[in-house]
């Protein structure tokens, strides 16, 4: 970073509009016609991305739902689903989805109906705009940020908000427990996730997710940031367990914790609305585990990436499938150690988390980003 | 029509009102301007007259992403993504930790207000489409977007130039442990609050 600093952004300095999206590429190379008006292309590409955005939240959470379930069954010496669909119960989700749209849309006599039906709309709107700033691939984004990261971190934090408007709306106790206790440990959370984050950024010297991810391509694919400083490990752990709070993932499920409060904030919520809840949760973690991906376990770059940039097939359509597919499982292998704990460790109490986010994690996090900014200026400006 | 149903349809007729204005005074650029616009102006109205404290508190959640809207047609990304995530991620959480436990059906504030209110944004919104509709003699049109450009880097080189803003910088931050640590403090509970009374006159007897 230093580095950095002193030379201007040297080779890194790329300006942000430099490339398209994919989108305006797509519109360049459709046989338009040429009657058709600007403002249309620019409202079709849009509604495209929206598109793209709402077909990926529910893929992620129809394939989420079926691995959360195999996984918990097979940690409980289960099966799990196994009849929907015929192959180890594949289909199971999609029967539960259809079935979810079809059941009664119920609002509460005592509820704020306004606040009611704004708060999963507020939720997954939070999830979308932040997945937008998630780059898919070297090529496959809909803008190139500087500020990926923050963009991410920013609009992922109004899911809170949604949250406590439906523990509020729904004018129920549980509800209301659920809806502060999501408040309490998102604010606590928030601090340790950004600060443990500025580990891998200090490492690395960029905001921007497809910089980030070009920067670990040195040892065969293997220069992730992991490797790069030794403080980005304790600063992962950090980002882990923030990660799970920030998501409301066991061992941090309290809003919901439906052995003490029903099940928080989502007791009155039913069909389509609850399961609008859902898609966020799985979606958020899909998110943070890329980012996670990102930041610390080299993004798109993998000896598969290397070899095929080695065979000079950068640029093609197979490398960017490539890039995409590392991401992808690089991303579920973390939604899959979220899952295992979720089945593995007890939740915590409410007092347990506020201590272990303020007492422990925030000033943790905090000798980790003294201790990276330490070895970056030994590396970079005594060693040079 | 109760007032309530009078005020929230003059704040629609606003908002319609507010983009139709800049739709007609400067195009799409207008239309998106109008929009973060009212985004702002009938978060802060609704916050202001509402009943709800709650449903107050909530509409702050409009004005300040209406905030970031503009911060972004300015052409500025940083300022835009901090407002969101300090004000909504963080203020506003809080504040909303503070007034949740308010019951949903208060009616802490008068309604007298609320006829007041929708006059002026009647004629607010008469005004200004008039003033578009009359030739918009005199006013400077921006009619285009200034050219999306990061300005992230610029204010990180600046907030650690030593001819520029460092020591403020620094300054700020050491301000913010302070008050940190601070807060800490004075929240924390002593020993003394730890012991029930009975206990401590059991003691004395």
């Amino acid at each position: 970073m230093l580095a950095l600093m002193q030379n201007g952004g040297g080779a890194l300095a790329q300006t942000p509009n430099e490339g398209t999206n994919f989108l305006h590429e797509l519109l360049l190379w459709l046989p338009l016609p040429e009657w058709i008006p600007g403002w249309a292309l620019i409202l079709g590409a849009v509604g495209a991305g929206v598109g793209i955005l709402v077909g990926l939240v529910s893929l992620i959470a129809l394939w989420s739902v079926w691995m959360e379930r195999k996984v918990s069954g097979h940690m409980q010496c289960r099966n799990g689903p196994m009849y929907a669909g015929g192959w180890h119960g594949w289909a199971q989700t999609i029967a539960d989805g259809i079935k979810l749209f079809q059941k009664e849309d119920m609002i509460p006599i005592g509820a704020d109906r306004a606040l009611f039906v704004l708060s999963p709309a507020i939720v997954l709107a939070s999830i979308f705009g932040a997945l937008a700033a998630l780059p898919l691939s070297y090529d496959w984004y809909f803008a190139r940020m500087d500020l990926g990261i923050f963009t991410i971190l920013a609009i992922g934090s109004t899911t809170t908000i949604g949250v406590i408007m439906a523990g509020w709306a729904s004018n129920s106790k549980w509800s209301l427990y659920g809806a502060m206790r999501e408040a309490a440990q998102v604010v606590a959370y928030e601090i340790p996730l950004g600060i443990a984050l500025m580990v891998p950024l200090i490492t690395l010297g960029t905001f921007s997710l497809l910089d980030a991810s070009a920067l670990q391509s040195g040892f065969f694919g293997m220069g992730w940031a992991i490797f790069q400083n030794p403080l980005c490990l304790p600063a992962f752990i950090i980002f882990w367990i923030a990660a799970l709070a920030e998501t409301k993932r066991a061992p941090f499920d309290l809003p919901e914790a439906e052995s003490e409060l029903v099940a928080g904030f989502l007791t009155e919520f039913s069909g389509i609305r609850w399961s609008f809840f859902f898609m966020e949760e799985y979606a958020a973690m899909f998110l943070m585990s890329a980012v996670g991906a990102v930041f610390f376990f080299g993004g798109f770059e993998s000896p598969a990436t290397y070899a095929l940039r080695s065979a000079g097939m950068e640029g093609t359509i197979v490398f960017s499938l490539v890039c995409f597919v590392t991401l992808v499982l690089k991303a579920f292998t973390g939604v899959f150690l979220m899952m295992w704990l979720r089945w593995t460790l007890p939740r915590v109490r409410i007092d347990q988390v506020m201590t272990m986010g303020y007492k422990y994690l925030t000033p943790l996090a905090l000798i980790c980003v003294l201790g990276a900014a330490i070895w970056e200026a030994i590396l970079h400006v005594v060693l040079n | 029509m109760n007032s309530n149903q009078l005020f929230y349809g003059a704040l629609g007729l606003a908002g319609a009102g507010a983009m139709g204005a800049g739709m007609v005074a400067a195009g799409g650029p207008g239309l998106a301007f109008g929009f973060c616009a009212y985004l702002t102006l009938g978060g802060a109205a609704v916050c202001i007259w509402e009943q709800s404290i709650v449903r107050s508190a909530f509409s702050l959640m409009g004005t300040f992403l209406g905030v970031a809207g503009l911060f972004v047609l300015l052409g500025s990304d940083f300022l835009a993504m901090a407002q969101i995530l300090i004000y909504v991620g963080g203020i506003l959480a809080l504040l909303l930790f503070g007034v949740m436990l308010s019951p949903p059906d208060n009616n802490e504030r008068s309604l007298a207000r609320v006829g007041g209110t929708t006059v002026m944004i009647g004629a607010g919104v008469a005004f200004i489409v008039a003033q578009i509709s009359g030739g918009v003699a005199g006013w400077l049109v921006a009619d285009q977007l200034p050219e999306p450009n990061s300005q992230a880097r610029a204010i990180g080189l600046a907030f650690l130039d030593p001819k520029q803003y460092v020591v403020a910088f620094e300054l700020a931050a050491y301000l913010l442990t302070v008050a940190l640590v601070a807060a800490v403090y004075i929240a924390r509970r002593r020993r003394a609050d730890f012991e029930p009374e009975s206990e401590a006159q059991g003691g004395q007897s």
